[in-house]
């Protein structure tokens, strides 16, 4: 099985040189996501992971901006599939994270999106869609998008067609 | 991505919202109208004791939301301002009870709004080491502390639990967990004495609590209720009734702080040690401020942003093992706490005489910043000190 999701594994890096790319980006993956999928970001403080939420947000048909979440843990948006947006900053342990009760979100009727994943990322499903972003400089992000869920794969078409006109128009 | 199986499972917040009857958002959304909610709309076994004891009150509002997901008791009647609820009784002695985030707090006012009791029980302590409000770590706490703190109102007001004539409580937004605790303890309360149910928006609560300050209603009245979950500016066009004009679109301001103090190697909470580090801030230091023109709504992940970025040239972030230069940390903090404050004064004044508001209202715990050197325009504190956050009350001018 282990092998099996390896095999079928796909990655993609793409470069964002504006804020407007990286919701580009996350309207693409937003508008391929069905309820049930996750999607797990990490990167650094300012790195735009709520950013490449918002995108997402909007990508499932909601004009809402989304906010961080740090504080509150959890926010909740209504899109065409209710979006959970999570955020594990404040947390330190595996035993913190499990202790919020996240399976009714990650096992719910809605997208979930969770910052910080990295904090625990043995904790969720492995049916997931995961995000790194890398600060290369001040307006430069790399984005590596990865996922061993083949029923995802349709969004690597997705952005690639968005990494080609990145690199076109660059 | 066709067949694939959809979980049927209901979410929790809906779950929630159903098993308590009550909107316990987690965040909240533009547009929305915020009312206070009555004992019918907290849809509890008190509510139901509450109307039939007191015909009067049988009306009663409904938490309205944009989406149609809102938890809606059946039976729900007409409207009336939640103060009536106040004013319609004699010889009357209200308490309140809030537990929406890491402060157990109980008060007791009489039917003319004065305030005979105000007890705190304060879990900052607690949640220090952890950066932040553990939700599991506060409710906790709530179940602790609640009954103490209810017993210390009773005592300092000279109340007995037979003089009480009506439980409010805040049932949101705020965290779930913690809500449950204050809500129920309500509930219980007001079943047992067979009084009224009052059920508050935690941030209806935040703009009304100026009230206690002594002075009478004035509306259209601009409010600003800017904390770590929150950063938004309310219209208050007639009493009870809110409209979100504005609201934060990453970052709300006491997050920016606390975050930020992170980058700088301080400690949380992070308001109050940006502010104290700011008075050392000697060297001018530059960042932007997102105006949003055009919105009334507020941006502060790119300040965030410009924040690292600038600590990372000045050698403060990642820490150096020596410590961060104090020079450098004091600068940005001066420079940081003056963006914020700039921006929010600027467009609470904006959108204040753009509504032609005659009064504006100060909330939340970022709401204690000063700018450096500078204070908020005219500002005069509430003499409430004992209150979980303080507000300053200003006019527009």
């Amino acid at each position: 099985m282990k092998d099996n999701f390896r095999i079928h594994s796909m990655q993609i890096t793409l470069e964002s040189h504006a804020t407007s790319t990286t919701h580009e980006i996350g309207r693409t993956i937003g508008s391929k996501v069905v309820p049930g999928d996750i999607v797990l970001l990490s990167g650094s403080l300012g790195a735009g992971k709520t950013t490449l939420t918002q995108g997402i947000v909007w990508g499932l048909g909601s004009a809402e901006y989304a906010r961080s979440p740090t504080f509150v843990l959890v926010n909740e948006y209504d899109a065409r599939v209710p979006v959970y947006h999570m955020d594990l900053y404040r947390l330190d342990s595996f035993e913190e994270v499990d202790g919020l009760g996240l399976d009714d979100y990650l096992y719910g009727d809605g997208v979930c999106v969770i910052e910080w994943a990295d904090k625990a990322s043995s904790y969720f499903p492995e049916r997931h869609l995961s995000v790194f972003i890398r600060t290369v400089s001040d307006e430069i992000r790399e984005l590596t998008i990865e996922s061993c869920n083949t029923e995802l794969h349709s969004i690597f078409d997705a952005l690639g067609r968005i990494g080609a006109s990145i690199t076109g128009s660059a | 991505m066709e067949g694939r199986a959809i979980p049927t499972s209901t979410s929790p917040l809906l779950r929630f919202r159903e098993s308590y009857g009550y909107v316990a958002g987690f965040r909240t959304r533009s547009n929305l109208v915020y009312r206070l909610t009555s004992a019918a709309a907290l849809n509890s076994p008190a509510g139901a004791l509450a109307k039939t004891r007191d015909p009067q009150q049988e009306t009663s509002q409904i938490p309205r939301t944009r989406g149609s997901r809102t938890a809606l008791a059946p039976g729900t009647s007409p409207e009336i301002p939640s103060n009536q609820l106040v004013s319609q009784k004699t010889k009357e002695k209200n308490t309140g009870i809030e537990t929406s985030c890491d402060e157990t707090a109980a008060g007791l006012v009489d039917q003319d709004g004065r305030l005979l009791a105000n007890v705190v029980a304060s879990q900052s302590e607690l949640h220090a080491r952890f950066g932040g409000v553990v939700p599991e770590v506060a409710s906790r706490q709530h179940l602790l502390s609640i009954q103490g703190v209810l017993r210390r109102a009773l005592d300092e007001s000279g109340t007995e639990w037979e003089d009480i004539d009506a439980v409010a409580v805040t049932n949101g937004p705020g965290l779930a967990g913690a809500l449950i605790v204050g809500v129920n303890v309500a509930k219980g309360l007001a079943a047992s004495l067979g009084v009224p149910l009052v059920g508050v928006n935690h941030l209806a609560g935040h703009v009304y609590a100026a009230w206690i300050a002594g002075h009478g209603p004035v509306t259209p009245r601009m409010c600003l209720i800017v904390s770590g979950g929150h950063t938004e500016l309310v219209l208050m066009d007639e009493e009870g009734r809110f409209r979100m004009i504005g609201e934060t679109r990453d970052d709300a301001a006491g997050e920016a702080f606390d975050k930020v103090a992170r980058v700088l190697g301080l400690r949380y909470p992070g308001g109050p040690e940006i502010q104290r580090a700011a008075r050392d801030g000697g060297r001018t230091e530059s960042l932007p401020r997102a105006w949003l023109r055009g919105t009334h709504d507020f941006s502060f992940s790119g300040l965030k942003t410009a924040v690292i970025r600038r600590a990372r040239q000045d050698g403060i972030y990642p820490p150096p093992p020596e410590g961060p230069p104090w020079e450098n940390v004091a600068a940005l903090a001066r420079e940081f706490q003056n963006s914020v404050v700039d921006v929010l004064v600027k467009k609470t004044v904006d959108a204040s005489a753009r509504y032609g508001c005659g009064e504006v209202v100060l909330a939340g715990g970022v709401a204690a910043t000063r700018r450096s050197g500078k204070p908020w325009p005219a500002p005069r504190t509430c003499p409430l000190p004992c209150l979980p956050w303080r507000c300053a009350q200003t006019t527009a001018p």
